[in-house]
C-alpha cells in the first residue's frame, strides 16, 4: 500500500481573464505522504490557493493529473467530485464560515447530512468533534455569540466530523490574533499527529508555518521545498 | 426530511421578509378558498345534475308556463321513466330579504325524481296527507329556526290567492336533507294540488316537467322526440339536460368561472412576483454559504432542491394558514347564506388544487433563484466572499 496520498504530476492550471490567458499553475509536481502536514507559502496570486482548489476537488487542472486517496480528480465528473468531497477531504477557510442560522453543532452536523447516519447518529457524531475542538460546551450557540477563534475551532470540527484523510486550510489564522492563532495551528498539530491527518495549510504567516512538518514556497506557478526550522 | 431543519432555518432567516411573503401567500389562499367555494354555490347545480334527468321547459322562456295536460304525453314518450313537474312560486318568509326557492310539486313523484332528498318516512307521509302541508330543506329549517309544526306564513310576489290574499299558510310536515355535500337543499316544497286550488290564476298550468330516461334509452333522442311532439304548438318546449338547464340558469348571473379566474390570476400574478422578489434576495444574501455547502460536498441537485424546498415551503406557509381559515369561513358563510345562495362549499378539489397552486407557485417563484445557487462557481463565490 502507497504511502503516497496525493500525487500532482505536471499539473498546469490556466485562467482565461477577458483576452488574456493567465497561467498560475506551471507543469507541477507535487507529492504528500500520508499523515504528511504541509505549509504552503508564498505571495499574493502565487497559486497556493490554486493548488489548495486542485487538492480539494473544487477545480479541474488545465493539464495533468491529480490523484488524491487513489482517486483521479482530474477525470472526475462535478458530481463526482462532490461525492468524493463529502468523504475524503475537510476544508477550512480563513472566515470559517459557518452558516450563521444553524447552531455550532448543527453546523458541524452539516457533512454528515450527506450520510446515511440516523439523526441521532449525526449528533453524536457532531458532539464527539466539538468535543475534540473543545467546544463541547458551546453546541448550542450560534456562531454570532462565539468569539472568532471558537467559530474557526467549529470550523475545523465541521472539517473533521466525516473522518476525512485530508484537510485543506486556506489561511486558517489570517483572521486571528497571535494567540488565538497559535491554539488554532496546536490544534492542526494534535489532529495531524493523534489522529492521522494529513494537513495541508495555505499561509503567509512564518510563525503558523512552523508548526508543519515541512515548507513549500510557491512562487509564478511552481513550488519548492524548505524544510521547517 | 433531514435538510428539513437546513430549509426551516434559511426560510426565516430574514423573520420580517419571510412574515411578509407569507401574509401575502396567507391573502392569496384566502381569497381562492372564499371565490372557490362561491364559484362553487353559482355552478353548483350542474356539479350535481344527474345525466339521465331531462327537464322541459317552454322553448320562448322559462317563465311561461307549460300546460297540465302535456304531462301524459310526456309520460307516454318511448323512453320516458317517469315524469314530476315544479313550478315556480316566488314568494318571500316575513321580509322581501328572506327569499329563497318555493316550489309547488307532486310530493310522490318528485321525491321519486329525486332520491338524494331525505327525509324520515313518517314526515314524508304526513306531508303527502296534508293539503296545505309543505317540507323544507335543511338549510332553510336552520335558517329560520323552523321546526315540524310550525306554521308558515309566505308572502306571494307573483301568485294572488283566488280570495285576493296574498299570504300563504302552510303547516310545516317535515324536513328533508341531501347526502350529497355538493347539492344543496334550500327550498320549500308544497303540494301542487292546493296551489292549483288557491291561486287567482294559471290554472292548468306548470312551470316545467322533469322526467326520468329508461335505462338504455338515448337522452337526446327522448328530448328530440318530445319537443317534436309540441312542434307547432302554442306550447313549445325545450328539453334539454339538468346539466345544460342548470348551466342556462347560471349563465344569468354572468360567467362566473370567468371572473373568478380573473381575479384569482392578478393575485397570482402578484403573488409571484412578491415571492420570487423574497427568494431572489435571500440566494443573493447567502452565495458564500451555498458555496460551502457545495464544498462540503453537497451537489448540484440537492443545493437546487434546498432553495426550491424553501420557496414551496413559504407558500405552504402562507397557503395552507389561509385556505384554512378560508374554509372555517365558509362555514359560517354557508350557514349565513344558505337561503340565498345555497351551496357554497369549499371542495376536497378545490383544496387539493390550492395545494396544488401552492407547490407549484414555490417552484416558479423559486426556480430561477434556485438556478442560480446550483449554477455558481464554488471558487469565484468564495473569492467574492
Amino acid at each position: 500500500m502507497s504511502d503516497i496520498l496525493a500525487k500532482l504530476r505536471g499539473v498546469s492550471r490556466i485562467y482565461q481573464k477577458g483576452k488574456e490567458k493567465v497561467e498560475v499553475l506551471h507543469e507541477l509536481d507535487l507529492e504528500i505522504p500520508k499523515g504528511d502536514f504541509i505549509a504552503i507559502m508564498g505571495p499574493s496570486g502565487s497559486g497556493k490557493t490554486t493548488l489548495l482548489n486542485l487538492l480539494g476537488g473544487l477545480d479541474k487542472p488545465t493539464a495533468g493529473t491529480v490523484n488524491v486517496g487513489g482517486a483521479e480528480l482530474s477525470s472526475m465528473s462535478n458530481s463526482q467530485l462532490s461525492h468524493w468531497r463529502s468523504t475524503n477531504v475537510g476544508f477550512i477557510f480563513q472566515f470559517y464560515n459557518l452558516l450563521p442560522v444553524l447552531t455550532a453543532l448543527r453546523n458541524v452536523e452539516l457533512p454528515l447530512l450527506l450520510t446515511d447516519f440516523s439523526s441521532k447518529e449525526r449528533v453524536k457524531r457532531a458532539s464527539i468533534a466539538l468535543d475534540i475542538v473543545g467546544l463541547a460546551d458551546r453546541a448550542k450557540h450560534y456562531p454570532r455569540e462565539l468569539s472568532g477563534g471558537q467559530e474557526q475551532r467549529v470550523a475545523i470540527a465541521r472539517a473533521i466530523v466525516s473522518d476525512p484523510s485530508l484537510l485543506l486550510c486556506d489561511e486558517p489564522t489570517g483572521d486571528l490574533d497571535r494567540e488565538t492563532a497559535d491554539e488554532i495551528l496546536r490544534l492542526l498539530q494534535v489532529l495531524n499527529r493523534e489522529h492521522g491527518k494529513t494537513i495541508v495549510m495555505v499561509t503567509h504567516d512564518a510563525q503558523a508555518a512552523d508548526y508543519a512538518n515541512r515548507t513549500l514556497h510557491c512562487d509564478k506557478g511552481t513550488l519548492e521545498a524548505r524544510e521547517a526550522a | 426530511m433531514k435538510y428539513f431543519r437546513l430549509i426551516w432555518k434559511n426560510a426565516w432567516r430574514k423573520k420580517i421578509r419571510t412574515s411578509l411573503t407569507v401574509l401575502s401567500v396567507f391573502v392569496a389562499f384566502l381569497l381562492f378558498a372564499l371565490l372557490s367555494a362561491l364559484g362553487f354555490a353559482f355552478r353548483g347545480g350542474v356539479d350535481v345534475a344527474d345525466a339521465e334527468r331531462l327537464i322541459v321547459i317552454d322553448k320562448i322562456s322559462l317563465i311561461n308556463p307549460l300546460p297540465m295536460s302535456y304531462r301524459n304525453r310526456i309520460a307516454a314518450t318511448e323512453g320516458v321513466e317517469s315524469v314530476t313537474h315544479a313550478s315556480w312560486f316566488g314568494g318571500y318568509y316575513q321580509d322581501p330579504r328572506n327569499q329563497f326557492g318555493q316550489f309547488p310539486v307532486d310530493p310522490e313523484s318528485y321525491f321519486d325524481m329525486y332520491p338524494e332528498f331525505n327525509m324520515p318516512a313518517e314526515q314524508f307521509e304526513a306531508f303527502k296527507r296534508n293539503r296545505t302541508g309543505a317540507v323544507v330543506g335543511r338549510e332553510i329549517a336552520d335558517t329560520y329556526g323552523w321546526k315540524v309544526g310550525d306554521q308558515i306564513p309566505i308572502q306571494a310576489t307573483i301568485w294572488t290567492r283566488a280570495d285576493g290574499g296574498r299570504t300563504w299558510e302552510f303547516q310545516l310536515e317535515g324536513i328533508f336533507s341531501t347526502d350529497d355535500p355538493r347539492g344543496s337543499s334550500a327550498l320549500m316544497l308544497f303540494q301542487y294540488d292546493y296551489f292549483e286550488e288557491a291561486r287567482a290564476f294559471g290554472k292548468g298550468t306548470v312551470g316545467w316537467y322533469i322526467l326520468r330516461v329508461s335505462k338504455g334509452a338515448d337522452p337526446v333522442q327522448v328530448a328530440n322526440a318530445i319537443d317534436l311532439q309540441f312542434a307547432n304548438s302554442p306550447n313549445e318546449t325545450e328539453t334539454s339536460t339538468e346539466a345544460a338547464f342548470a348551466q342556462s340558469f347560471t349563465k344569468q348571473f354572468g360567467n362566473i368561472a370567468l371572473i373568478v379566474t380573473l381575479i384569482l390570476g392578478a393575485v397570482f400574478f402578484t403573488l409571484l412576483l412578491v415571492s420570487g422578489n423574497t427568494m431572489s434576495q435571500s440566494v443573493r444574501e447567502r452565495i458564500s454559504e451555498l458555496a460551502v455547502l457545495k464544498t462540503l460536498g453537497f451537489s448540484d441537485p440537492a443545493v437546487l432542491g434546498i432553495v426550491l424546498s424553501e420557496s414551496i415551503l413559504i407558500m405552504l406557509m402562507g397557503g395552507l394558514l389561509g385556505l384554512g381559515l378560508g374554509w372555517l369561513l365558509i362555514q359560517g358563510l354557508a350557514q349565513q347564506m344558505a337561503a340565498f345562495l345555497p351551496g357554497i362549499f369549499l371542495s376536497p378539489a378545490a383544496m387539493a388544487g390550492g395545494v396544488a397552486m401552492m407547490i407549484g407557485a414555490g417552484i416558479l417563484a423559486g426556480i430561477f433563484p434556485a438556478l442560480k445557487a446550483m449554477r455558481l462557481s464554488i471558487i469565484d463565490a468564495l473569492a467574492r466572499a
